[in-house]
C-alpha cells in the first residue's frame, strides 16, 4: 500500500492540502479578530433547514458573544494547527466540526434559498468538501514532512540516540 | 539527525507562513477599518437617542374612541388596549407561526409595551358592531366604557379630556374643531382634514385653543429620521435636487378592499351621520368599508399615502409646503367603481428651498419632490434624496453613498478611499432585531420606517410613542412632533396633489397669503370634493 512515507509525491500533496486548509482559516479567523464590529448574527439570523431554530437561539444577546468568541478562536486554532503541522489532529477535528456547523446552518438542500453563494450547489457544497479534505488531514498527518512535528520528532530521536 | 538547514525549513516553514497571513489579515482589516473610522469622522454622524418625553403623571388621562374601525383599533392598541378578537387572532398567528418556523411577534410586542398612564372611557362608532366591541373589551369593573351617539355628545359630555379621531378623512376636521373649541385634547389621524377651507379653519382653531392637537404621523417618531435630519443639517448630501419617493402595493387590502362586516345593514349603521357633509346617496355598505375610495368621504393616494412619504420628508427637511404642483395619474388598477387614482404620479417644486451646497455661492437653489405610486405593482422602490455630494436611502435604516462628482469629496474620491458605489454610511438600528412582520401591506409600512422604531435594538411600535408623546404633552403641556402647523402643511400639500390630478393643472401655493393660488373663478374646494359624472357608477351597494 502507497505511504506518505514512500511517496513524496503524495505527501507533498497532502502538505499542501493542509497548509492551504489552514491559510483559509486563519486568515477568515485574523479578519474576525481584528474587526470588532463582526458578528455571525446575520448567519445564525438567516440559517435555514432542519437546525434553523437551533441557531437562530444561538441569537440572544447572551449567548451570541460566546457564539462569536468561541467562532474566531476555533478558525484561529485551526489555521495554526494545519499551517504549523502540529496537533494536527485536533486542528482536523476543529475544522470538520465547524465547517459541519457552517454546513447545517445554511445546507444546500434542494428548496432552500442559496444565500450569500457563489456557484450552484446540490446537497455537496464547498464547505462539506473542505470538512472531507479534514477528515483526510485527520487521517493522515504529515506534519512530520513538514511541520513542527518534524523538529519535536528530531529532538525525540536525538535524545533517544544520546 | 543532523539540525540542517533543509530541516530547519521543513520543520519551520510553517511560521513565516503564519506570519505572513497574519500580518495581512490585520493589516487589511486593521486598515479597513482606519479609513471607515476616518470616514465617519468627517461625517461626524450622530446617530439619534430614543426620544425622552416627561412621565404622563396624576390620573389617567381620560380618552374617547372616535371611530373605531381599524385605525382605531391599531391606536387603542398603542395605547395599551387590545381587544379580544385581536388577541385571539393573533395568538392563532402566533401559533401558526411557530409551527412553521418563522418570527412572529405582534402580540409579544403588543405584550411587552410600556403601559401608559391613560384610560379609555368612551367610544363613539356609528357601527353598532364595531361600538360594542370596544365596550366588551376595553371595559373593566371600576370603569365601563360608554358609547356616544355623536362625537358633540362625547366632546360635551364633559368625561373625556381628550379624543382620537380615526373617522373617514370627511369628518376629521369637523370633530378636531368641535374639540378644541371645547379644549378637548386631540390626536387626529391623516391627512388631517379634507377641503381647503376646512384646513385655514382647523389652523385658526388650533391656535386659539389650550388643547394639545396631535396629528397622527407616528413616523416622527422613527430614529432613523431623527439621525437623517442630523445628516441633513450636516450638509453631507449637499444641495439635494430630487427627491424620489414611491408606492407600491399589489393587493386588495392595499388597494382599500377592506372587508365589508356581515352586521352592516341600515339598523346597526346610522348612515345619515357617516354621510355628514358628503353629498347624498341611499345607504352603500361598499362606501361605508370602503371609504377611501370615494373623494366625498376619502382623498385616495394624494390624503393617505403620499402625505406620509411628504410628512416623512418634511420631518427630516422642513421645507414645506410645495411653491407648486403638478399631477397625473388614472384609475387604471381597480377599476371597481372608484373614483380617486389608483396610479399616481405628483412632482411638487421648491424653487427656493436648499439643504446647503458645497459648490460656488448661488449655483444651486430649488428641489423637485416626486411622488410616485401605483396600487397595481409591489416592487420596492425606495425613497431617495439625491444631493450633488451623496445619495441616501431613508426608511427604517439609512445609506449613504458618495456621488463620483461630489465637490465634497473630490479629494476622497481621487484617493480611492471612497467609492461611488460603496455606501459611506449605513444606520441600521435594528441590526440585532429578528422581526416577523405579517402582511404585505404592514411590510410596506415597516420598510418605509411607519410602524415601528428600534430602541436599543427593541422594536417599538412608533405609533406607541406617538401617543405617548401626546398624552405627556397633555399633562406637562409640552411640544409635539406632528402639531398644527406640519399638520397644516400636510393636508395643503395632499390637497395641492389632489385638486392639480382633478383640474389636469398646476396648482400653486400663495405663502404671502397663505391660501392656494386661485385659479379662474373656481370652487377649488368643490373641484377637489367633486365626484366626477360618470366615474362611480359601479360604486353602488355592489357588495352584499
Amino acid at each position: 500500500m502507497t505511504t506518505i512515507q514512500n511517496n513524496p509525491k503524495l505527501a507533498t500533496g497532502l502538505v499542501l492540502l493542509r497548509v492551504f486548509i489552514g491559510w483559509h482559516f486563519l486568515y477568515e479567523g485574523i479578519v474576525k479578530v481584528y474587526n470588532p464590529d463582526w458578528t455571525s448574527f446575520g448567519y445564525l439570523a438567516s440559517a435555514q433547514g432542519p437546525f434553523k431554530s437551533v441557531f437562530g437561539a444561538l441569537t440572544s444577546e447572551a449567548v451570541l458573544p460566546w457564539v462569536d468568541t468561541l467562532n474566531w478562536l476555533a478558525l484561529v486554532f485551526v489555521g495554526i494547527t494545519l499551517i504549523l503541522g502540529v496537533f494536527e489532529k485536533a486542528g482536523a477535528v476543529a475544522g470538520m466540526v465547524l465547517l459541519a456547523l457552517y454546513y447545517l446552518a445554511h445546507p444546500s438542500f434542494p428548496g432552500l434559498e442559496q444565500l450569500n453563494a457563489e456557484g450552484s450547489y446540490w446537497l455537496v457544497n464547498k464547505n462539506l468538501i473542505e470538512m472531507v479534505a479534514c477528515y483526510v488531514l485527520f487521517l493522515q498527518p504529515t506534519g512530520g514532512c513538514f511541520g513542527l512535528q518534524r523538529v519535536l520528532n528530531a529532538s525525540k530521536t536525538k535524545t533517544e540516540k544520546s | 539527525m543532523s539540525w540542517t538547514r533543509r530541516e530547519a525549513l521543513l520543520g519551520l516553514g510553517g511560521i513565516p507562513i503564519l506570519g505572513a497571513i497574519w500580518w495581512a489579515g490585520a493589516r487589511g482589516t486593521v486598515g479597513k477599518r482606519r479609513e471607515r473610522e476616518a470616514i465617519l469622522e468627517t461625517l461626524n454622524i450622530q446617530p439619534s437617542l430614543p426620544p425622552a418625553v416627561p412621565a404622563i403623571g396624576g390620573e389617567p388621562v381620560k380618552v374617547g374612541i372616535i371611530g373605531f374601525g381599524i385605525r382605531g383599533e391599531q391606536l387603542c392598541r398603542a395605547l395599551g388596549y387590545a381587544t379580544d378578537e385581536w388577541v385571539a387572532a393573533m395568538e392563532e398567528a402566533t401559533a401558526l407561526a411557530k409551527e412553521e418556523g418563522r418570527p412572529f411577534t405582534a402580540l409579544e410586542d403588543f405584550r411587552n409595551q410600556d403601559p401608559l398612564n391613560v384610560r379609555i372611557v368612551g367610544v363613539c362608532d356609528i357601527f353598532d358592531a364595531r361600538a360594542q366591541k370596544a365596550m366588551k373589551s376595553f371595559s373593566t369593573e371600576e370603569q365601563q366604557v360608554k358609547r356616544y351617539r355623536t362625537y358633540t355628545e362625547m366632546i360635551g359630555s364633559g368625561e373625556v379630556e381628550a379624543v382620537v379621531v380615526a373617522t373617514p378623512d370627511h369628518w376629521h376636521a369637523p370633530i378636531a374643531m368641535e374639540a378644541l373649541r371645547n379644549n378637548v385634547h386631540v390626536y387626529v389621524e391623516k391627512p388631517m382634514t379634507h377641503n381647503l377651507s376646512e384646513t385655514y379653519e382647523l389652523r385658526d382653531v388650533a391656535l386659539a385653543s389650550d388643547a394639545i392637537l396631535q396629528v397622527g404621523h407616528q413616523h416622527r417618531q422613527t430614529l432613523s429620521f431623527k439621525t437623517a435630519q442630523d445628516i441633513i443639517g450636516k450638509g453631507i448630501l449637499g444641495h439635494v435636487s430630487l427627491i424620489t419617493t414611491n408606492t407600491n402595493r399589489n393587493d386588495d387590502n392595499g388597494a382599500w378592499n377592506y372587508a365589508i362586516d356581515s352586521q352592516a345593514n341600515p339598523d346597526t349603521i346610522d348612515w345619515a351621520q357617516f354621510i355628514g357633509n358628503a353629498p347624498e346617496i341611499p345607504f352603500n355598505k361598499n362606501h361605508f368599508f370602503r371609504w377611501r375610495k370615494w373623494w366625498a368621504y376619502g382623498s385616495g393616494l394624494s390624503g393617505d399615502l403620499l402625505t406620509h412619504d411628504y410628512d416623512r420628508l418634511n420631518c427630516v427637511l422642513r421645507m414645506g409646503i410645495p411653491q407648486s404642483v403638478t399631477a397625473s395619474g388614472g384609475i387604471y388598477t381597480h377599476r371597481d367603481g372608484r373614483n380617486v387614482p389608483d396610479v399616481l404620479q405628483a412632482n411638487m417644486e421648491f424653487p427656493d428651498f436648499s439643504t446647503g451646497s458645497s459648490q460656488a455661492n448661488g449655483k444651486e437653489k430649488g428641489m423637485t419632490f416626486v411622488y410616485s405610486a401605483t396600487l397595481g405593482n409591489g416592487f420596492n422602490r425606495p425613497t431617495m434624496l439625491m444631493g450633488h455630494d451623496g445619495s441616501m436611502e431613508l426608511g427604517n435604516r439609512l445609506t449613504i453613498w458618495p456621488d463620483g462628482r461630489s465637490t465634497r469629496f473630490a479629494e476622497y474620491l481621487e484617493a480611492g478611499k471612497m467609492q461611488p458605489q460603496s455606501p459611506i454610511y449605513h444606520y441600521n438600528p435594528a441590526a440585532t432585531a429578528l422581526d416577523g412582520v405579517s402582511s404585505a401591506t404592514s411590510q410596506y409600512f415597516a420598510d418605509k420606517g411607519l410602524m415601528w422604531t428600534y430602541i436599543d435594538g427593541r422594536r417599538v411600535d412608533s405609533t406607541f410613542l406617538h401617543m405617548r408623546e401626546w398624552l405627556s404633552a397633555i399633562r406637562n403641556n409640552g411640544p409635539v412632533s406632528c402639531g398644527i402647523q406640519e399638520g397644516f402643511e400636510e393636508a395643503i400639500t395632499a390637497h395641492m396633489v389632489g385638486l392639480s390630478w382633478k383640474l389636469g393643472r398646476r396648482v400653486e401655493w400663495d405663502a404671502e397669503a397663505q391660501r392656494v393660488k386661485p385659479i379662474d373663478e373656481l370652487d377649488l374646494d368643490a373641484a377637489l370634493l367633486e365626484s366626477p359624472p360618470g366615474v362611480g357608477q359601479y360604486a353602488p351597494d355592489v357588495v352584499t
